[in-house]
């Protein structure tokens, strides 16, 4: 059994594993409703996945938003709040996109120290309409709101001048971009929790309005309502609670940069310089990834199935290489060949990705775990990968938050 | 009526002409370089840190990628609700020198038509807004331009 070789490979003798008891969602949209009511919403679904009892919770971790101040700031008080007050433990995080990763990773530390059996992390978040943007009023010592005003620096254009370098280096082309967005409007088709669940054509795609040259609307991932949550817990109460083979949470990256960090990063205006120090071996979004395996002790080669960032669809390619699924440059390759695809060595985004569901920030890490359980289940319906034994996702947040979580069963 | 002129952020650029540079800093200590400067701490996790002193970065680089905007980015980026909006451009620039990219404005005219990766562009005076206030004041900026291209 896979197991076993992955059991050695991992905790160095102690098990680093908790379980996933529970995985729940509010769909993605735009409901025009606040951010508790759809993460209650995702809370109570994935409590009843548990079969947990609210009141058996004994620490809730909230990814918290940040657009309209309180009680934003304070997620996890405000969902428990939304659930009854029971008197968990209660623990909140921010940590842009990457927001959910913390917040799991926040509960496996309280279960892996014994101070917590059965962790609720939930994240949720009601999205404004067109681009994300700064809090208000002045302040030129933020580095999010000075690249809006001195140059006007969207989200979409970052997106847009990693789409361009790869187009000019590796020679992706329009065509290949356009592909990631038909196979992953295919896959969300197929997924309740979606947004967007029609297929998209590559017509359709050369033809949606240019945002950011050289990406048009359907390259890009739209900015939605929703919600997901989790039930961890210890493999012990796991056990007592009759789950023998739960899905695991093998490893949570959660890693920063290293200096000098090379890749011109959201929201900076420029990358810090190699003048002084040599470049390390690793690119930051490598390294997320890196962390995840030498932690799960697996390889690319022992992966079932990838949950990966799609801010862009240029950008899906990149954590392709990123992740080691392919050499340096050969991402479009990888994706021609219906290696990403359902059916092929290492299908991505079989959720249907950001491009179906749109980002709603803090809930993102969070449902990219709810879709490896699901696989792992094999309860992921007619998206359902035959044999998914382990997954990781790969996620990256503003300001060099750094996400990846590894799951088994 | 004068128009005062003003540095959109201080101290991040100087001169006028042929004389118009980005303004880093330098480490004393370890000779990493800033930009944005950094004033108070280097970054580099291995110094034990020295005095940062102001330098100015290479006037001339090459294009690492580029962009453009065709939709009005929000505030606080100041634009004209009620005039149609003009696309901008981005370019992102690799310096040999100082070994990063710095991202900037194109210079006005520059449309993503005119670029290529690897293009050398050199760095000018521009201007990001007007603001009619009282007084009123010309927000100034720093701009990309392919080299051989006249203002």
């Amino acid at each position: 059994m896979d197991d076993v070789a992955l059991a050695a490979g991992g905790g160095g003798g102690m098990s680093g594993d908790v379980a996933v008891l529970g995985a729940g969602m509010h769909p993605w949209g735009k409901w025009g409703r606040g951010f508790v009511e759809y993460g209650t919403v995702a809370a109570r679904a994935a409590l009843a996945d548990a079969g947990v009892d609210w009141r058996d919770v004994t620490s809730v971790v909230g990814a918290d938003t940040v657009r309209g101040g309180y009680p934003g700031y304070v997620a996890g008080a405000t969902f428990a709040k939304a659930l009854g007050w029971q008197g968990a433990r209660v623990a909140s995080v921010y940590a842009a996109c990457a927001s959910g990763a913390q917040a799991i990773a926040t509960a496996r530390a309280q279960l892996l120290a014994g101070l917590a059996d059965v962790v609720l992390v939930v994240g949720a978040d009601a999205a404004p309409k067109g681009f994300f943007r700064p809090a208000g009023g002045d302040r030129p010592d933020d580095p999010d709101w000075l690249r809006f005003r001195v140059l006007g620096a969207t989200n979409p254009t970052y997106f847009a001048l990693y789409a361009r370098r790869r187009m000019a280096v590796h020679g992706d082309t329009l065509e290949d971009f356009a592909h990631v967005k038909v196979k992953n409007a295919a896959l969300g088709a197929l997924n309740p929790h979606a947004r967007y669940r029609k297929p998209v054509t590559a017509d359709e795609v050369a033809a949606s309005a240019v945002v950011a040259d050289p990406l048009r609307l359907l390259d890009i991932c739209a900015t939605s309502d929703g919600a997901a949550a989790l039930v961890l817990s210890t493999l012990e109460f796991a056990r007592r609670h009759g789950a023998s083979t739960p899905v695991r949470i093998r490893a949570v990256s959660t890693v920063t940069p290293t200096y000098p960090n090379t890749v011109l990063d959201l929201p900076d205006i420029a990358t810090d310089s190699s003048a002084a120090v040599p470049p390390a071996d690793r690119t930051f979004r490598e390294s997320v990834a890196h962390a995840a395996y030498e932690e799960a002790g697996i390889g690319p080669d022992d992966l079932s199935v990838a949950e990966v960032y799609d801010l862009s669809t240029a950008l899906e390619l990149q954590w392709y290489e990123d992740l080691g699924l392919c050499g340096e440059g050969e991402g479009a390759k990888l994706l021609r060949e219906g290696t990403t695809a359902p059916g092929g060595r290492i299908p991505v985004n079989t959720s249907g990705g950001l491009a179906s569901f749109g980002e709603a920030v803090p809930a993102q890490a969070i449902a990219q775990v709810c879709e490896l359980t699901w696989q792992l289940r094999g309860t992921a319906g007619t998206r359902q990968i035959e044999g998914a034994r382990v997954g990781i996702t790969a996620n990256q947040g503003l300001f060099g938050h750094g996400s990846s979580v590894v799951a088994v069963r | 009526m004068s128009r005062v002129r003003t540095p959109v952020v201080a101290r991040w650029f100087d001169g006028e002409g042929d004389g118009f540079r980005l303004l880093g800093t330098r480490c004393a200590s370890c000779a990493a370089v800033f930009f944005p400067r950094e004033d108070g701490f280097c970054r580099n996790p291995g110094c034990a840190g020295g005095e940062l002193v102001e330098v100015a970065l290479s006037r001339r680089g090459r294009v690492w990628s580029y962009t453009d905007g065709r939709y009005r980015p929000p505030a606080p980026y100041v634009s004209d609700p009620e005039l149609p909006w003009e696309p901008y451009t981005l370019i992102a620039v690799e310096l040999a020198a100082e070994r990063m990219v710095v991202l900037g404005q194109a210079a006005p005219g520059v449309t993503v038509a005119d670029l290529e990766v690897g293009m050398e562009v050199e760095v000018v005076p521009g201007v990001l807004d007007e603001d009619p206030g009282e007084p009123s004041t010309t927000w100034t900026t720093w701009h990309w331009r392919p080299v051989g291209v006249g203002a």
